[in-house]
């Protein structure tokens, strides 16, 4: 395994708990500076899969480096480089959000400055109060900033923004384009797949343990999941066309209807709609049973 | 941060690290504990209320009398037994509650993947017992010197054994305490785990009843436990030697005091190190 090029590499990792294998041989890498984004459903070993990385569990089997260091053997000079955002926190938050970043920047040789952290996740107001007294998504920022205080060289975010409404988001997002900018590696699962599109250079999809699929998100899923599709109602029925050419779909739907379709929309599947598509149709309930047959009829 | 510093930082001794962050850690813990209300009242204030109730609750009763013909009082035979069960207090059971409730609430996993050396979160926990402990001290001495009429010692040998009783009690208390915390099965369990030992622990060994009343079978259970003797050791620096009588075998015992101690220290060290996980893995 080379070690300069990768931050992460992971070779058939398998974790079983006695008949269940959680994880069932996964293998992918990611390469430094890249913010590559783990995706799946609940359950599907996503966290196991980080955690293993993280340090916090041991696997079965299977090869994982992370910095060039198998995560059961990493020191602390090793755990120095890496930034870790949980995925809860419940701490009791009896100190301060200043004290409690000065606490943490404390063990890392080569901080950042407190100040700038705090002022980065938009607490400055909120330096000076206890933590138990923030909000949910207030301590969630507070999170993030003791996982980057230490300016790691790779850093885990393990659902950073639940809880966050829309504007924190979007300020987080910022928070975590100035990291990438600044050459951090990122390793992310989220449950907002506009998050993963917004941020990742790659994804990886797991599903009952297994990577489904793995590539830059605007291929995930392949090129013909990409097919926008044509949707519009006749005769009181939804219709739907997958087609490369919608524009001339279009066209001859309104010289065969001759006027403006009824209810006409043209859709590019979404990373999330790619997703759903991917971790099987038990998750796709949205769709119609007549548009899917159509869906199904077109491929 | 500047060049220096940082180079300065790589070249010091792991050692060196976890000793000066562990100092760090002590002003963390120090702060968090007296923002925490229960842990105040409980663990911080127990001994003054139960001190103030024992004075004046048996404020006309007479505990013996000195070789001057003066009364011993209630606070006055009951400061040093408060002292013992705050040197246990803020170390035992201040430390099993709390790192069995910072286990459950993911504090020690956040800090398992930080370069946090596990010494200085035991020297931090350490710190905080012994500051905490020694306040506690003192607001049991004054409230017992200024309102109560306690006479305190004023030969200074008092005073050292005083110093060595309670740094040994505190870290042997505070060790165990460690080494508890990893019984309770969730935080929410920790009080009811380790507030039923400590309060049997304070029954038997001298600290609400006169030890000297307690059936001979029963100081000798006490004895295997560790505030039997620090309980006595606070008495030996407060109480008139007259009293130095009621104990088991008539003799403060000293080398005793240090050799329980130390046993005691030394096998909360063991089970410690056995026992404590940052988090336990593949839970």
């Amino acid at each position: 395994m080379t070690t300069t090029e990768n931050v992460v590499e992971v070779r058939d990792l398998r974790k079983t708990y006695g008949d269940l294998a959680a994880v069932d041989g996964v293998s992918f890498d990611i390469h430094r500076g890249e913010t590559f984004a783990l995706l799946g459903p609940n359950g599907a070993g996503k966290s196991t899969t980080i955690e293993i990385l993280e340090g916090y569990r041991d696997r079965t089997s299977g090869e994982v480096r992370v910095l060039g260091v198998d995560p059961q053997k990493g020191g602390l000079d090793w755990k120095a480089r890496l930034g870790i955002v949980l995925q809860s926190s419940g701490e009791s938050g009896n100190v301060t959000v200043a004290e409690q970043l000065r606490a943490f920047a404390a063990l890392y040789p080569n901080p950042r400055d407190v100040d700038e952290v705090i002022a980065a996740v938009g607490l400055e107001s909120k330096a000076g109060v206890l933590i138990r007294k923030l909000s949910g998504g207030q301590r969630r920022r507070v999170d993030v900033a003791v996982g980057i205080v230490g300016r790691p060289e790779l850093l885990f975010l393990d659902e950073p923004t639940t809880g966050f409404d829309p504007e924190a988001r979007r300020s987080f997002w910022q928070l975590i384009r100035t990291l990438q900018s600044e050459g951090t590696s990122i390793l992310l699962t989220t449950h907002y797949l506009d998050e993963a599109a917004q941020l990742g250079d790659r994804a990886g999809i797991i599903a009952g343990g297994r990577m489904v699929d793995l590539a830059p998100i605007d291929e995930i899923g392949g090129a013909d999941a990409r097919v926008p599709f044509v949707r519009w109602r006749e005769n009181g029925a939804v219709h739907e066309r997958r087609t490369h050419a919608p524009a001339a779909v279009v066209t001859e739907l309104v010289a065969r209807l001759g006027g403006e379709p009824e209810g006409l929309e043209v859709i590019r599947p979404s990373l999330e709609d790619v997703y759903l598509d991917l971790v099987g149709h038990e998750h796709a309930s949205d769709l119609s049973g007549e548009a899917l047959n159509e869906t199904e009829a077109a491929r | 941060m500047s060049a220096t510093t940082t180079a300065t930082r790589r070249r010091e001794s792991p050692l060196a690290r976890a000793v000066r962050l562990g100092g760090l850690r002590i002003g963390y813990e120090v702060r968090a504990y007296f923002r925490q209300g229960d842990t105040v009242f409980f663990t911080f204030l127990f001994p003054v209320v139960m001190l103030t109730i024992f004075s004046v609750s048996f404020s006309e009763a007479s505990f013996g009398q000195t070789a001057d013909g003066d009364e011993i009082t209630a606070a006055w035979f009951f400061l040093p037994a408060m002292l013992a069960a705050g040197v246990l207090l803020s170390g035992l059971q201040n430390l099993a509650i709390d790192i069995a409730v910072e286990k459950s609430d993911g504090t020690l996993k956040r800090l398992a993947g930080s370069p946090l050396p596990v010494m200085s979160y035991f020297i931090g926990k350490l710190g905080q017992s012994f500051v905490t402990g020694l306040l506690q001290a003192a607001v049991l001495l004054l409230l017992g010197f200024t309102v109560f009429q306690v006479p305190l010692p004023e030969d200074p040998a008092n005073w050292w054994v005083f110093a060595w009783v309670f740094t040994l009690g505190v870290l042997c208390s505070a060790i165990l305490g460690i080494a508890l915390s990893a019984v309770p099965r969730s935080g929410k369990s920790a009080t009811a785990v380790v507030i039923p030992i400590t309060l049997v622990l304070q029954f038997i060994s001298g600290v609400y009843l006169r030890f000297s009343d307690l059936p001979e079978w029963l100081q000798n259970v006490a004895a295997v436990f560790p505030l039997k003797w620090m309980a006595q050791g606070m008495r030996s620096v407060f109480l008139p030697d007259e009293l130095v009588v009621l104990e088991q075998n008539e003799s403060w015992d000293h080398p005793g005091i240090a050799l329980a101690l130390a046993i005691w220290l030394v096998a909360g060290l063991i089970l410690t190190s056995l026992t404590f996980r940052w988090i336990r893995k593949d839970s």
